[in-house]
């Protein structure tokens, strides 16, 4: 085909209309990431506004009689207290089902293992709930007994027992199986990463396999551990069935963790009151929802902070 | 050294008298009048002082040189002189690089293909790429590989038309034979030398002017390598064809035109030292660095 | 066992130190096992639980003790350190295992013909869950329906467009946004349908879109990774063809992700579908089947089974065997989108060669 010469051909393709194709393409993918902008903007504003008729509310106006920080104070105590518990008991768990799976089992095994561990992260908090306060609450209550006999000399364990199981020890045993994978799942996939060379290098020493961990694996692994755990304390934090059903409140400010009187969560508290309130009182619990907002972000930040700052080195 | 017609033999003669020693050390080729009868479709790429960056960083230095129709032009030269990045400007895509500038002009047929309004698209469309592994769609027939071209530029094509022009193209590639009973078989079940027969197939498929062929025969073993090589010699009677390569012996073997480009030192940008007849370049070449590398002292 | 007195190591020596026999780990957790049930029964106190536990903890020390005799400390370390990982791992599994078999123990006998068809309207102390599913469909299959495309396309922006500062500032908003507590994702929605509606409202659709915020991070951070394992070869071979970007990106690199994006989705919806705080704050609890979105409360299984529990009706057992009964068709509908979402992507994903 002897045909028009190129640049005939290159003239009369351009000069005019820069193809719509992907000018309307790349304004939707614009769009969306716009979206997702607006999304999180919209959601710190509007629990904004709705917050602020009872921050400028007079204290006898709003549920409880109180102030909104006397409110609120007591649970955001009881929510970062159930947290800490929980990351406190699972983080060392987590380390340990992870270096197992990433080290000691058989590595035919690694993959079902793996996932049985992340099927713990797939069952919905209702279900946590229901079985923390069916199965798990009636089975602690002899170790919360014993406890309180034993070692209720340690502000934790001062008890009375309680009878029911539902005390902020189990609430923060079923939040720690809850987290328990997100842990789980960061570690395992740092321990996995450790390069072999430093791995190879500690066992040519004549270490044992723990030894080698020990020396290699776990520093190497050190900050992803502290964000996982951090992450899994976010996760922790904003939890609200398992809380809910498990806990009976009654909103007193303790470090006893065994007692029938426990103090609440945001979230729990939320859940509980929201469905029947109305007027300002809702607008109390958007504001310890939005507090609560703000200290989950808060740690999730650090989680990113730290992990970032371990791939630039 | 390819079968020759008398006119690429004329040229070769103009090419060998005098290289010019300067900033600007190519040679203008000249080239076959524009529309030349007997090959259809071939035309000619020129750059003049064309530089090429990457960010700050100076890939490519003052390249002068001309592409000729119905010629292979082999590009050659050590590791890391620019000979890709050189290659990739001429279908306009080194641009997709993050940052990547380009100075200088590139003709096509006359045409500076960089100027403004200029929809590189459509310059993709007239200068196709095979490149160094062989790339065929994954989720495509074979079939669909060879109609890509088509199907995706919006090229409205009746159904029967297309059956032509894919049949046509793969036997051009000389696959048609090894795939005509398994057309609606995925591509990723060829073999490498395969594959790559198929990606030119593909490329060829939308009679672009000019094929650009970047190290194509890299990846395959020998065999399939003299079938490409093969291939090659054929295509360059319908298209311009500029391929890279870090292989001497097949510029030796499938090229007309050799350009040799080089670096002086790691940082420095590459420079295109030498062009002519492939027989005057490996046999009497002008600059020395050009006569180290083709007797392998470096490289 | 060590070297006599007075001789030199040799290498032959050295590498004779005695060894505990392959099956000793074993021999200790099965007599520490028989000494713990023995004191247990003994002392009155048997539960599965503290056998398990104190069988764990009793026979690394005994095997510590035992090795240490024989290998020497640091291979005593070695062993039961191993021991007690190995332990740890089946008491972070314990849970899982007692969990599983409680929920199906307890929510089987529930699950009826009546509970899956019937709705709780006009039933007192009976009726099913019907609405509940029929709900849980609706909400989440909404909630699917903004999700998708708003994360498709932002994880194709910030693959495949998107330069400097747009896309860290979008990846970090990402970030922050999967750590968003799911009540206050609800507590959004309600805030936002307030201000438009006033207060008191309930809908449907309220439930989807706090489900959406939530949802859409993990749509966009799965879809992500799969466009980036798209290799770039494959567009720069359909750009070379002359192929304009959009084309590129609609008909190679989606096809080409598509396994991948289709299995993201699913066990993103895996993940939502059992939220219940959102939901409380924002869809209501009711008793009879509604599947208009856009009007009036809706009912949800994971609500569903919390109301049930919460507020038995007269006959409480029947209630809670109700609230049981949904929890197992929670789990079942959240193992399988896992197990089908995984089959998915190995059977259909792309062979990149």
């Amino acid at each position: 085909m002897a045909g028009p010469l190129a640049g005939q051909i290159l003239a009369a393709a351009s000069g005019g209309r820069r193809r719509w194709g992907d000018r309307v393409f790349s304004n939707l993918a614009v769009a969306a990431g716009v979206t997702i902008l607006a999304l999180l903007a919209g959601v710190a504003l509007f629990l904004l506004v709705e917050s602020l008729p009872a921050v400028s509310a007079d204290p006898d106006r709003l549920p409880g009689g109180k102030s909104l920080v006397d409110y609120i104070a007591p649970l955001v105590f009881g929510t970062v207290l159930a947290a800490t518990i929980a990351v406190v008991i699972a983080v060392p768990l987590a380390v340990a089902a992870a270096l197992f799976i990433s080290h000691i089992a058989p590595r035919r095994l690694v993959l079902a293992l793996g996932y049985m561990v992340d099927l713990l992260a797939a069952v919905p908090s209702i279900v946590y709930g229901l079985w923390g306060i069916f199965v798990l609450g009636p089975a602690a209550v002899g170790v919360m007994e014993w406890l309180e006999a034993d070692l209720g000399f340690i502000p934790f364990f001062e008890g009375p027992a309680s009878a029911t199981g539902r005390t902020m020890l189990v609430a923060s045993l079923v939040l720690a199986v809850m987290i328990l994978p997100i842990v789980s799942a960061v570690a395992r996939e740092v321990f996995s990463q450790t390069p072999r060379k430093l791995q190879e290098g500690a066992l040519a020493l004549g270490a044992t396999r723990w030894e080698m961990i020990r020396m290699t694996v776990l520093p190497f692994g050190k900050s992803s551990i502290i964000s996982g755990a951090m992450l899994g304390l976010g996760r922790a934090l904003g939890e609200t069935m398992a809380v809910t059903i498990i806990l009976s409140v009654s909103g007193v400010v303790t470090f006893n963790l065994i007692s029938q009187a426990n103090p609440s969560t945001i979230a729990a508290n939320i859940a509980l009151d929201f469905p029947e309130s109305s007027g300002l009182a809702v607008n109390t619990l958007i504001a310890s929802g939005l507090v609560l907002f703000a200290i989950t972000l808060v740690t999730n930040l650090g989680a990113r902070a730290i992990i970032s700052r371990q791939n630039i080195q | 050294m390819p079968g020759a017609a008398d006119a690429t033999r004329a040229e070769a003669d103009v090419e060998a008298g005098g290289p010019r020693r300067d900033a600007t050390p190519a040679l203008q080729v000249a080239g076959e009048p524009a529309g030349s009868a007997d090959a259809p479709g071939a035309r000619t790429l020129a750059t003049r002082e064309l530089n090429l960056y990457y960010g700050d960083f100076h890939a490519v230095q003052d390249v002068t040189i001309t592409i000729a129709p119905n010629k292979v032009t082999a590009l050659i030269g050590a590791s890391g002189c620019g000979k890709t990045t050189f290659l990739r400007s001429l279908n306009r895509m080194h641009e997709l690089t993050a940052g990547a500038r380009v100075e200088g002009e590139i003709t096509l047929d006359g045409q500076d293909i960089y100027a403004k309004g200029i929809d590189p698209v459509q310059v993709r469309r007239l200068v196709g790429m095979v490149f160094q592994a062989p790339n065929p769609f994954p989720t495509m027939s074979v079939y669909d590989n060879v109609a890509a071209g088509l199907n995706l530029n919006g090229s409205r094509v009746k159904k029967s038309e297309k059956d032509e022009i894919v049949e046509r193209s793969l036997r051009r590639a000389h696959l048609w034979n090894e795939v005509k009973d398994r057309l609606d078989k995925h591509g990723s079940g060829l073999s490498g030398g395969q594959q790559q027969r198929l990606c030119i197939a593909r490329a060829i498929a939308v009679e672009p002017e000019v094929l650009l062929m970047d190290e194509p025969c890299s990846a395959l073993d020998p065999v399939a390598t003299l079938a490409i090589e093969d291939l090659i010699r054929e295509l360059k009677s319908r298209f311009t064809i500029a391929i890279v390569t870090h292989n001497m012996q097949q510029a030796a073997r499938a090229s007309d035109v050799t350009a040799f480009f080089n670096i002086e030192e790691t940082g420095k940008p590459g420079r295109l030292v030498e062009v002519g007849s492939t027989e005057t370049i490996f046999t009497s070449p002008s600059e020395q660095a050009t006569e180290d590398y083709v007797s392998g002292r470096f490289g | 066992m060590s070297q006599p007195e007075g001789t030199l190591p040799t290498a032959a020596a050295e590498l004779r130190t005695g060894l505990l026999p392959a099956w000793a780990p074993y021999v200790a957790v099965g007599a520490s096992a028989v000494c713990v049930a023995a004191m247990l029964l003994a002392a009155g106190a048997f539960s599965v639980a503290l056998l398990l536990v104190a069988t764990a903890g009793l026979s690394c020390v005994a095997l510590y003790l035992w090795s240490r005799s024989v290998e020497g400390s640091r291979r005593a370390t070695d062993r039961a350190v191993t021991l007690m990982i190995v332990s740890a791992f089946g008491l972070a599994l314990a849970p899982l295992l007692s969990l599983l078999f409680e929920v199906t123990k307890r929510g089987l006998p529930g699950l009826s013909l009546e509970f899956l068809t019937e709705s709780a309207r006009g039933v007192v102390g009976g009726g099913g869950a019907a609405h509940a599913i029929v709900g849980t469909v609706v909400i989440t299959g909404v909630a699917a329906v903004i999700s998708v495309p708003i994360g498709l396309m932002a994880a194709i922006y910030l693959t495949e467009y998107g330069g400097g500062r747009l896309r860290r500032a979008l990846t970090f908003f990402v970030d922050v946004m999967t750590g968003i507590p799911s009540i206050v994702a609800g507590l959004f929605a309600y805030a936002l349908f307030a201000l438009i509606f006033g207060p008191g409202i309930r809908l449907g659709v309220m439930g989807s879109v706090a489900l959406s915020v939530l949802m859409i991070p993990i749509v966009i951070r799965s879809s992500e990774e799969v466009l980036k394992i798209v290799p770039n070869h494959l567009r720069e071979a359909a750009y070379a063809l002359g192929t304009p970007k959009w084309r590129t990106i609609v008909s190679v690199v989606l096809p080409t992700a598509f396994a991948g994006l289709v299995t993201g989705v699913m066990i993103a919806i895996a993940r939502i579908i059992g939220e219940t705080a959102p939901l409380l704050v924002t869809t209501g609890v009711v008793d009879s089947i509604n599947s208009n979105p856009f009007e009036g409360r809706m009912q949800n299984l994971a609500v569903y089974a919390y109301s049930e529990y919460r507020t038995p009706g007269v006959m409480k057992q029947a209630s809670y065997d109700r609230a049981w009964a949904a929890a197992l068709t929670l789990i079942a509908i959240v193992m399988i989108l896992n197990v089908v979402a995984r089959f998915v992507y190995r059977r259909y994903r792309t062979e990149i060669r």
